[in-house]
């Protein structure tokens, strides 16, 4: 299939200091693709890499076919959607005025069809009812889930997630994959998924790449299953075993 | 750790940050330019509510520390004019000295207290959330987006203050003259003798300036914020202390240069 995302021995970190070096790999257009390790280990220092808000310290990125760059930004940005680690909503405005901020912004819809827009993407996340919430108002998990809502209403080719089943509780959580899963086969959306969460993962997974922070690099690339069966490398034997890892 | 290598990397460290800071004065520069040629992308909404928060907010301070501040200065110089008999000569003074310096130069300084610091702290606030980083990856730059409605905001609160606070200057010196025994009439016909337009003016557009400076040091003090507890402590306690140290800086040069040129120099008593 043909790649959307593709790492060529890309080393990430910040001036200074590499987190993770010579990682490549590719992400497929339309599938569900996991990066996982321990904490600490770099897994938001790609993504940040792969949203274009800091540059790679070497090797080839790109997205869509196109390198980050002071000319492909714009374009490349409205390819993208993201949720990150802590939601990242904005506090002075509510759950729907978050949502209804890209809609505003790069749409020519009315003000009628922005909101209808807008409370499709909370149903779909199941937060209509707190539409009219300030994000102080509401939980962890509700506003990681308000943050997919604003990370969808512009239906992005590729999104995001920093560790979204982070502080759901389980029934949420699999409603979540689920969302994931109706969107990929409707929309053919491509997902880049922070998660620790093996259900999820084996639920949802097409590929996952792991990553170590001793290593300072990715050791394991394959569908889940590859890599429970197959994997000699005792990190991720102990990850896929356990189901638990600490960084 | 060497000396060299310690101050080698200090030097790279302070260099690196020098450029850091440019680029984001570049940027607001640009983004500030290109409005003249999309203003429609001027968040006119955000510019409301910082203008608001910026004047109406900041004027019972203002005017208090403004009253006040005519007042001791009468007192003050008062007491020395009347041994000369001249004290009626306290309101072209002060009229003189509000108007031309200290009306701005106070009204910037509390800008900076109230303002310009909830600018840092707010925009570090965000910068720690990530929420400069989701507005960047939606495509919206915070410059645009968060720095530009609250600088005009600065610009547009200074000039309004700066009036207030001159004016309950003026209304604190002619009190205590009236006590001392001078008329309220005698005094605002010093003031208006001694007082022109120019002079006014020229106080607001240093005003506006002084505006200029608090916001654009608040904002990219709190853009700069980094994410850890005491960041956005940080870039407050700089956004102040940096802004009172720009405010200061420039005023000294103003004064130099309308002293070197001539300009405003046709003051009569
Ligand atoms: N701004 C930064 N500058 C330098 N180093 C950083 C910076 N941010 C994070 N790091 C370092 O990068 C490493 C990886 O951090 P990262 O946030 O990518 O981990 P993570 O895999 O997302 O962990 P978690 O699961 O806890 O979210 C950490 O060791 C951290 O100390
Ligand atoms: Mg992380």
């Amino acid at each position: 299939m043909e790649p959307i995302i593709e790492l060529e021995h890309v080393d990430a970190g910040y001036p200074g200091a590499v987190i993770l070096k010579d990682v490549t790999f590719s992400v497929a257009r339309g599938e569900v693709f996991i990066l996982l390790g321990g904490s600490g280990c770099g897994k938001t220092t790609i993504m940040r890499h792969l949203i274009g808000l800091n540059p790679i310290l070497g090797g080839k990125l790109t997205v869509a076919g196109m390198s980050w760059g002071p000319e492909t930004r714009d374009a490349l940005f409205r390819k993208i959607g993201v949720m990150y680690q802590s939601g990242a909503l904005f506090g002075s405005m509510t759950c729907l005025e978050n949502v209804l901020l890209p809609l505003e912004e790069f749409t020519r819809m009315n003000a009628s069809e922005r909101r209808e827009r807008a409370m499709e993407c909370l149903k779909a996340v199941e937060m209509a009812d707190a539409a009219d919430k300030m994000p102080s108002e509401i939980s962890g998990g509700m506003r990681k889930r308000a943050a997919i809502a604003r990370a969808l209403a512009l239906e992005p080719e590729v999104l995001f997630l920093d560790e979204p089943s982070a502080g759901l509780d389980p029934i949420t959580s699999s409603a979540l994959d689920d969302l994931i899963l109706k969107l990929k086969e409707e929309t053919k959306m491509t997902f880049v998924v922070v998660t620790h969460e093996l259900p999820s993962i084996f639920k949802i997974a097409d590929r996952a790449a792991m990553f170590d922070k001793a290593r300072h690099g990715m050791i394991a690339l394959g569908t889940p299953q590859e890599l429970k069966e197959t994997s000699e490398d005792p990190f991720v034997r102990k990850f896929f075993n356990r189901g638990e890892v600490h960084g | 750790m060497g000396l060299f290598e310690r101050v080698g990397r200090a030097t790279v460290g302070w260099l690196a940050d020098a450029r850091e800071r440019m680029a984001l004065l570049g940027e607001s520069v640009v983004s500030g330019l290109s409005l003249i040629v999309r203003p429609r992308q001027f968040r006119f909404g955000d510019f409301l509510l910082a203008f608001q928060r910026a004047s109406y907010g900041g004027l019972p301070i203002t005017l208090c520390i403004g009253f006040l501040l005519g007042v001791i200065l009468a007192f003050q110089t008062a007491s020395v004019l009347k041994s000369f008999g001249v004290e009626t000569f306290v309101s072209n003074m002060l009229a003189i000295a509000l108007f031309r310096e200290l009306g701005p130069i106070i009204t910037a300084v509390i800008l900076a207290g109230r303002t310009g610091s909830s600018f840092a702290a707010e925009i570090g606030t965000m910068k720690v959330n990530e929420e400069l980083d989701a507005l960047t990856t939606m495509g919206l730059p915070p410059v645009r987006f968060l720095v530009l409605p609250r600088v005009a905001a600065a610009i547009a609160a200074m000039p309004v203050l700066t009036i207030f606070a001159e004016l309950a200057g003026l209304v604190g010196g002619a009190i205590v003259l009236q006590m001392m025994g001078v008329p309220t009439v005698v005094f605002w016909r010093g003031v208006s003798t001694s007082t022109t337009v120019y002079m006014i003016c020229e106080g607001l557009t240093k005003g506006a300036l002084f505006g200029l400076l608090v916001g654009l040091i608040g904002c990219l003090a709190g853009v700069r914020t980094e994410s850890s507890s005491d960041g956005v402590g940080r870039s407050t306690t700089s956004a102040v202390v940096w802004s009172i140290v720009a405010i200061t800086v420039t005023d000294g040069l103003l004064a130099v240069i309308t002293y070197v040129w001539g300009i405003g120099m046709s003051v009569s008593l």
